[in-house]
């Protein structure tokens, strides 16, 4: 649950551009965030400008309230809510590799819900592979069901449910990986599994499900 | 043997030849971005559909006919989607041509001003429906109800299913621009407009 209201502000990386070479290589780190989010970014404050009553909202209450804004505004709001929302888990959920590999409580849920470790890395795989064009695939702590799963959801759609979790996600927009792996996403998703933020994911995993805005 | 019998007879889809040298649309579209959208991209869609279709009801649909039918059908979206990309690249490389852009034959011209006022006005809504399809998609020069429009298409969408005749079309997927242009596709979309649209294959179109 983030507390930022309008004007949102592209949140810094949370590491060096080239922190996560040789996975992720410095020059796609820095135009995805620094041009893509950035614009995201830009382009929410300005479809929010006119709407006052709309400036004490947090990026999940617009998202989860699509319907209550105005509609001239709200396919801005969702693309580029979305695009600000998921952009900045992403850059959360993402590491330099000396992370450890998940332990303890997440490695049961993950051991519980996929079969193995591997078993949850190959399901996740085929998911972020698979999806056709642009969109995200998240790992996500689902509390109804006591269980973890694998979510891919188009363009700049968000996990926005209450009693889900988004414990690791990928981009599989193009513009994640298309400088460095072209059309091999595959290579890129081997690229991300290796900078996977297991640590921050153990810690979203433990913490109680979200409070609706 | 039987097995490569059955691949040989039902493998029906081929990769149309390029209609120009890869390094012909250079620099706007660069020989290395040819390389992966045309041999990587739109022959991967090629070849997965021929895939997908053996031993289907579509095994021995025309292209268009695989397209009409499998448009929204939840059980055949795989099918659709590659179907309707190689329809749509095999549109796309001949809707450019190297030193593209310029004017209209004078009888595209004529549809031009009836149906936008100018070219110039024609022009900027391919541009702006290009720069603003949200995601991976298509802007495009169709003829519909005998009117030449501007549409945009999500993803594999196209045209041919919402019954208009597309006369020419820009990729937007971001593979189309990326390693010439990167975020900034209105460049990629301006330059294409001044340098390769092809408004003589439009002009066939119209036929
Ligand atoms: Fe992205
Ligand atoms: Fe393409």
């Amino acid at each position: 649950m983030t507390t930022q209201t309008y004007p949102f502000e592209l949140p810094p990386l949370p590491f060096a551009p080239d922190a996560l070479e040789p996975h992720f290589d410095a020059r796609t780190m820095s135009i995805h965030h620094d041009e893509h989010h950035r614009v995201y970014v830009e382009r929410l404050n300005a479809a929010l400008k006119d709407h006052p009553g709309l400036h004490g909202r947090t990026i999940e209450n617009l998202l989860r309230n699509l319907n209550r804004i105005p509609s001239d505004i709200r396919p801005a709001v969702r693309n580029n809510g979305g695009g600000h929302l998921n952009h900045s888990l992403f850059w959360s959920l993402i590491a330099a590799p000396s992370q450890r590999a998940p332990a303890g409580p997440l490695l049961d849920a993950l051991t519980d819900s996929f079969g193995s470790l591997e078993s949850f890395r190959i399901k996740f795989r085929e998911a972020a592979v698979g999806h056709f064009a642009s969109g995200w695939v998240f790992l996500v702590a689902d509390a109804r069901k006591h269980a973890l799963e694998v979510l891919a959801l188009p363009d700049h759609h968000c996990v926005l449910a209450t009693h889900q979790t988004v414990l690791l996600v990928c981009d599989v927009w193009e513009h994640a990986y298309y400088l460095k792996h072209q059309n091999k996403r595959a290579d890129y998703v081997d690229c991300w599994w290796q900078v996977a933020n297991w640590q921050r994911a153990a810690r979203r995993f433990g913490r109680p499900v979200e409070a609706a805005a | 043997m039987a097995d490569t019998a059955t691949i040989e007879s039902t493998v029906r889809h081929v990769l149309p030849p390029l209609p120009y040298a890869t390094t012909a649309l250079d620099p706007v579209v660069s020989a290395n971005t040819i390389g992966f959208h045309y041999g990587k991209h739109h022959k991967g869609y090629v070849d997965t559909l021929n895939k997908l279709i053996v031993g289907t009801q579509y095994a021995d649909l025309t292209l268009e006919k695989i397209i009409i039918a499998t448009v929204d059908k939840a059980d055949e979206v795989a099918i659709f989607n590659n179907a309707a990309q190689a329809w749509n690249h095999s549109f796309y490389w001949r809707s450019l041509r190297p030193k593209g852009g310029g004017e209209p034959p004078a009888a595209l011209q004529h549809r031009i001003e009836a149906s936008f006022g100018t070219l110039d006005a024609c022009r900027k809504e391919l541009a702006t429906a290009a720069t603003t399809q949200f995601g991976s998609g298509w802007a495009w020069l169709v003829l519909d109800a005998g009117e030449l429009k501007v549409v945009k298409t999500g993803n594999a969408e196209t045209p041919l299913t919402k019954g208009m005749k597309p006369l020419l079309t820009i990729d937007v997927w971001e593979h189309a621009y990326y390693l010439d242009h990167q975020n900034r596709r209105a460049d990629y979309v301006n330059a294409v407009l001044d340098k390769l649209i092809n408004w003589g294959f439009a002009a066939e179109n119209l036929d």
